[in-house]
């Protein structure tokens, strides 16, 4: 007897296909709801005075001036808000000996970072907020700063937090096997080599923006803003405003983009909050493009100095290295900042067999803008400290790139697994994924390529990278650690009396498209055309409770609460029909918006026809017969501590060796992501998270002075990656489904930010390295590789 | 990140328009393409009281080849310079050039005459003037005047312009059959400010013009690789740019700037038209 089929193997299955945005059109009409669109009665704008100095002790403020411009309604400096907030510490207790120090909205007596907020305006436009800001004299005293990374800890460095003794924030020491031992053979080949990477930010195309309503009448506050985790800033505001969580609504509108930018806590938009309360007036901030730069969290800012041991046939032996990473004056709040050195840590070297690993991890304090979990946290350093290497590796002993990878690359076969760090591994491809990609680049026709470029002085290069990728986060991420992060998420559906699917989501929309997935989800499980599901999203008065997006959860977590919530439905559904129509359940399906005949496909009753029965006649239903037209379900990953996703990527270059510019050629994915739900979104976010690697490799960096101040804040100076220097980015899917979900869906959305910074790095060597020379240090500028030329 | 207050006149002549310049009460900016100015002011860098509107000008507008000179508007747009036939024909070097300033929607609204004034050392145009030995025509209350561009761009934003003045024609030799032009520039995306870039004008084997941009705190001609490529080619050339006054910046050491105005003087000569 055949198996019946599954339900994504159906005819014209929503699952699997590239269905448009339902939200495509408004968007492109303009009618989005952006934080900035929102104007509510008496709303008041605010402004902030943002240190100019790296380091300052605040001594006063005259605000006489200030006070005098026309349309200022209030002016706080960071003590007018000690008893109305209470500080926050970005500690977490499972990363143990992580320390920080407790943050205020604004700086009260010392300024840590040139931009960090130190007194607000709020006025009648925020035109006239800036002109006030402007006529604040701020009495600050400048103070040794400690900016450096590499030289945070020495001796003679300024210790930021006294209290602390030293600017050390956290370290870690992971080890499996003998390092060293293998190190000291005489039969292994030892490559060393010390990769840095520049800090570099989001830059959303919508800023971060908030319009806080407090309504003293019901002691509720409204908090509409732009991000990622609606329930997680229920909980924060309430805590540290002092109002029971019930009270407090955060609602997020259409979001333009967030990239683990909009996942944090900071200052100016609690302090938006705290103004809002005691004014007892609407209060909206945006954060204008300058304030973005200096405010929202930088991401990387690592030296990492690592070695790695290959036999001669290529078999590697052994993976040691020294992370060090500066992470500003604090730990992020709640999600702390020694999150992505952990995740180097825990993923250098994770997609090969590697049996002795150690690797060291330090994070520290310096007088610089916060650095924190930005898309693709800590993968495109582990990437590339390990793929760097390998690759030195094969050149040092004459093996080709690809070849080095087969050899070492985790068999498809092996899983279960756990790798030297401990991560617990299922359901990989990473031979399935590097064949796939070895074929789909042409790569043996790309070497023949480049060796006739070389002969007439053009120097291309090839950079391949195997990555894994965190996906699927469970409790073991931050709740264990006592965070108010959500690792369920939960879906409510219900069907209405016009025969429509109202669902709704705990996972939120941020231009990733996640509405469009919930809506194939519920419409494909439940049985009805997508144009009749209907999604909410980002609201915390109207969603079920969760977490919302990061760490590539949505579709794999959010999207296994709407198949479930949506097959609860179903069978509600298809019980109340059964005795409407005198049926047996089991012999009726749902399909187009209809109850059907299992097995004929003839139509029995319209839903709409079934809601109205229940609804408006429910006389004509048994007494003892209570229908239940909702469902609402929740799901968590139990088994694993994360759901990794694996890829295969590659980079093909042409350096300009007479000027350090390089023109990526073109860039290859090979992505599994389990089931892919919309094949249209998960290729543009592949391709979206490719760009923002490149933009890392090759452009991005906010460039600090010596002494701390940011020197490109503004878009002419600071390199976003631009279309007009992207290649042709190619797409390609390996499906192998986790186990741990009926969907099987793992995250797409940091693949490629993870992957590309290696593959081009290592395409970039590939094509310096008849010249002798190689460069480890992203972004990989022209004058930077015109140094590693030695041309200037 | 607002533009503090100022007040906004568009007046309907060039005299209107000096008239309220000259109240220096009111510390009045004239307001060209605004692609420079309207960032500066929102970023508080800029605090004009009074933005007088030039777009209005038609006097401004426009261009025109008589007696074997291309006359240009200062009000007139890249866009505008882009799909002329008779920039085309006359000044090939714009052609070249111009397609590397900024971005289309830019050129839609940037001017000529807003980036002569202006005088970024990083733009493209004043060093397409020094080249072509184009004049900048300009008038004040006191009268009109006119300087060889050479003369015009004397430092880091700063020009010939006296308080109260504008610029209001470029004018430029037309194209003599002879003449040769090269162009190349260094930008880390397509439309940024250049690292380092040139223009060329080769008028035979033994006379040409050089300019550079992006190099310097102006655009700057460069003599002595003028004279070293009459003598030794383009390897001499390449090899008399020390004593240029070369400015680092957030992109390029001056050491990287001297060196990629080489490959930028090597290049343009490869690809000269």
């Amino acid at each position: 007897m055949n198996e019946p089929l599954h339900i994504f193997d159906r005819p014209n299955s929503y699952i699997g296909r590239s269905v448009p945005r339902p939200d495509a059109r408004r968007l492109l009409e303009g009618r989005g709801k952006f934080v900035d669109d929102l104007q509510l009665p008496r709303m008041l704008h605010a402004a902030f005075l943002r240190s100019a100095h790296s380091h300052a002790r605040i001594d006063g403020f005259d605000l006489d001036a200030a006070r005098a411009m026309p349309g200022v309604v209030a002016i706080y400096t960071g003590k007018d808000f000690a008893d109305h907030v209470t500080p926050y510490v970005g500690t977490l207790t499972h990363l143990a000996g992580l320390r920080s120090a407790p943050q205020m909205p604004m700086a009260m007596d010392v300024a840590r970072w040139q931009g960090e907020p130190i007194a607000m305006v709020v006025a009648q436009s925020r035109a006239e907020a800036e002109d006030a800001v402007a006529m604040i004299d701020a009495d600050l005293h400048p103070l040794d700063a400690a900016c450096d990374t590499e030289s945070a800890l020495d001796a003679d460095t300024p210790v930021i937090h006294e209290a602390f003794g030293s600017n050390l924030a956290w370290e870690r020491l992971v080890e499996a096997g003998d390092v060293d031992a293998v190190f000291s053979r005489n039969d292994v080949t030892v490559i060393k080599r010390t990769f840095r990477f520049g800090r570099h930010t989001g830059v959303t195309l919508e800023p971060r923006a908030s319009v806080v309503e407090y309504d003293p009448s019901e002691n509720r506050l409204t908090y509409w803003y732009s991000g990622q985790a609606p329930h997680m800033m229920q909980a924060i505001l309430a805590k540290h405003l002092d109002l029971p969580e019930e009270n407090v609504r955060v609602v997020a509108h259409d979001v333009g983009g967030s990239f683990g930018i909009k996942i944090h806590t900071y200052g100016d938009d609690i302090a938006t909050a705290v103004a809002a309360k005691l004014l007892k007036r609407p209060v909206k901030f945006v954060a204008d493009r300058h304030e973005s730069f200096v405010s929202d969290i930088h991401a990387r800012d690592h030296v990492v100095t690592g070695r790695i041991a290959v036999t001669a046939d290529g078999t590697i032996e052994a993976l040691d290295f020294d992370d060090l990473t500066g992470i500003g004056p604090y730990s992020m709040y709640p999600r702390t900042s020694a999150i992505e050195c952990n995740q180097v840590l825990n993923l250098t070297g994770a997609p090969y067999k590697l049996r002795n690993y150690r690797a060291r991890g330090r994070v520290v304090f310096q007088n610089k803008n916060l650095m924190c979990q930005y898309r693709a946290v800590g993968h495109p350093i582990a990437m590339a400290v390990a793929d760097g290497l390998v690759d030195e590796a094969a050149a040092a002993i004459g093996v080709d790139p690809a070849e080095i990878r087969r050899r070492n690359l985790v068999p498809d076969d092996t899983y279960p697994c756990v790798s030297a760090s401990g991560m617990k591994f299922d359901d990989l491809s990473h031979e399935k994924t590097l064949d796939r990609l070895i074929s789909e680049m042409r790569y043996d026709d790309l070497r023949a390529d480049q060796a006739t470029c070389r002969e007439k002085g053009v120097y291309r290069g090839i950079g391949l990278v195997s990555m894994v990728e965190v996906a699927n986060p469970s409790p073991m991420f931050y709740g264990i650690g006592g965070a108010p992060i959500s690792a369920q998420d939960g879906a409510t559906v219900r069907l209405d009396a016009g025969g429509a699917l109202h669902v709704s989501s705990s996972i939120t929309e941020q231009g990733q498209g996640t509405n469009t997935i919930l809506a194939q989800i519920a419409a494909e499980v439940f049985g009805v055309d997508m144009d009749r599901v209907k999604v909410t999203t980002g609201d915390t008065d109207n969603v079920p409770y969760g977490g919302g997006t990061w760490a590539s959860r949505g579709a794999g977590i959010g999207g296994e609460a709407m198949l479930l919530a949506s097959k609860a439905l179903k069978d509600q559904v298809l019980d109340v029909a059964g005795i409407l129509l005198q049926s047996e359940s089991e012999s009726l399906d749902i399909r187009s918006g209809s109850v059907v005949d299992a097995d004929s496909g003839a139509e029995r009753i319209s839903l709409r026809d079934l809601a109205r029965t229940v609804y408006y006649r429910g006389n004509e239903l048994p007494s003892d017969v209570k229908p239940e037209l909702i469902a609402t379900r929740h799901y968590r990953v139990t088994d694993f501590p994360f759901v990794f996703t694996n890829s295969a990527m590659a980079a093909h270059v042409e350096v300009d060796v007479e000027s350090g510019f390089v023109r990526v050629l073109h860039f290859w994915a090979v992505e599994d992501c389990g089931r892919v739900i919309n094949p249209q979104l998960v290729d543009e976010q592949i391709r979206g998270g490719v760009v923002q690697g490149i933009g890392g490799a090759l452009y991005e960096e906010c460039v600090y002075s010596e002494d701390g101040q940011l020197l490109n804040a503004t878009m002419a100076d600071y390199l976003v990656p631009m279309a007009g220097e992207m290649p042709d980015i190619s797409v390609f899917h390996v499906e192998t489904p986790t186990k741990t979900s009926v969907l099987g869906a793992k995250g797409a959305g940091e693949a490629g930010t993870g992957g590309a910074p290696a593959a081009v790095m290592n395409a970039v060597n590939d094509a310096l390295r008849p010249l002798g020379a190689s460069i480890f240090q992203m972004p990989m500028s022209p004058e930077r590789i015109l140094k590693a030329l030695g041309k200037v | 990140m607002k533009a503090p207050d100022f007040v906004y006149v568009r007046p309907g002549s060039i005299a209107e328009a000096l008239a309220l310049l000259a109240d220096t009460d009111a510390d009045a900016t004239p307001l060209a393409g605004g692609q420079s100015l309207m960032p500066m002011m929102n970023f508080r860098v800029a605090a004009p009281g009074k933005l007088v509107d030039l777009n209005g000008l038609a006097e401004l507008r426009g261009l025109r080849v008589e007696n074997g000179m291309v006359r240009i508007g200062a009000m007139t747009r890249y866009a505008e310079l882009l799909a002329s036939d008779d920039i085309r024909e006359n000044i090939p070097l714009f052609g070249l050039a111009l397609p590397h300033v900024a971005h289309a929607a830019i050129r839609n609204r940037g001017t000529i005459g807003g980036s002569v004034a202006l005088a970024d050392p990083a733009a493209e145009i004043p060093a397409l003037l020094l080249v072509l030995e184009a004049e900048i025509h300009m008038q004040g209350l006191a009268g009109t005047r006119a300087i060889a561009a050479e003369d015009f761009f004397l430092g880091l934003y700063e020009t010939a312009l006296q308080e109260g003045e504008i610029v209001t024609e470029i004018v430029v030799p037309a194209r003599k059959t002879t003449e040769q032009f090269g162009f190349y520039e260094f930008a880390r995306r397509h439309g940024d400010y250049a690292m380092a870039g040139v223009a060329l004008k080769v008028g035979g084997p033994d006379h040409c013009r050089i300019g550079f941009f992006g190099v310097a705190d102006r655009a700057i001609r460069a003599t002595r690789a003028e004279v070293a490529y009459r003598d030794g080619g383009v390897p001499a050339a390449m090899a008399a740019l020390d004593d240029l006054p070369f400015d680092g910046d957030l992109n390029a050491a001056a050491k990287t700037k001297r060196h990629l105005a080489g490959i930028a003087l090597k290049r343009a000569f490869e690809g000269i038209s």
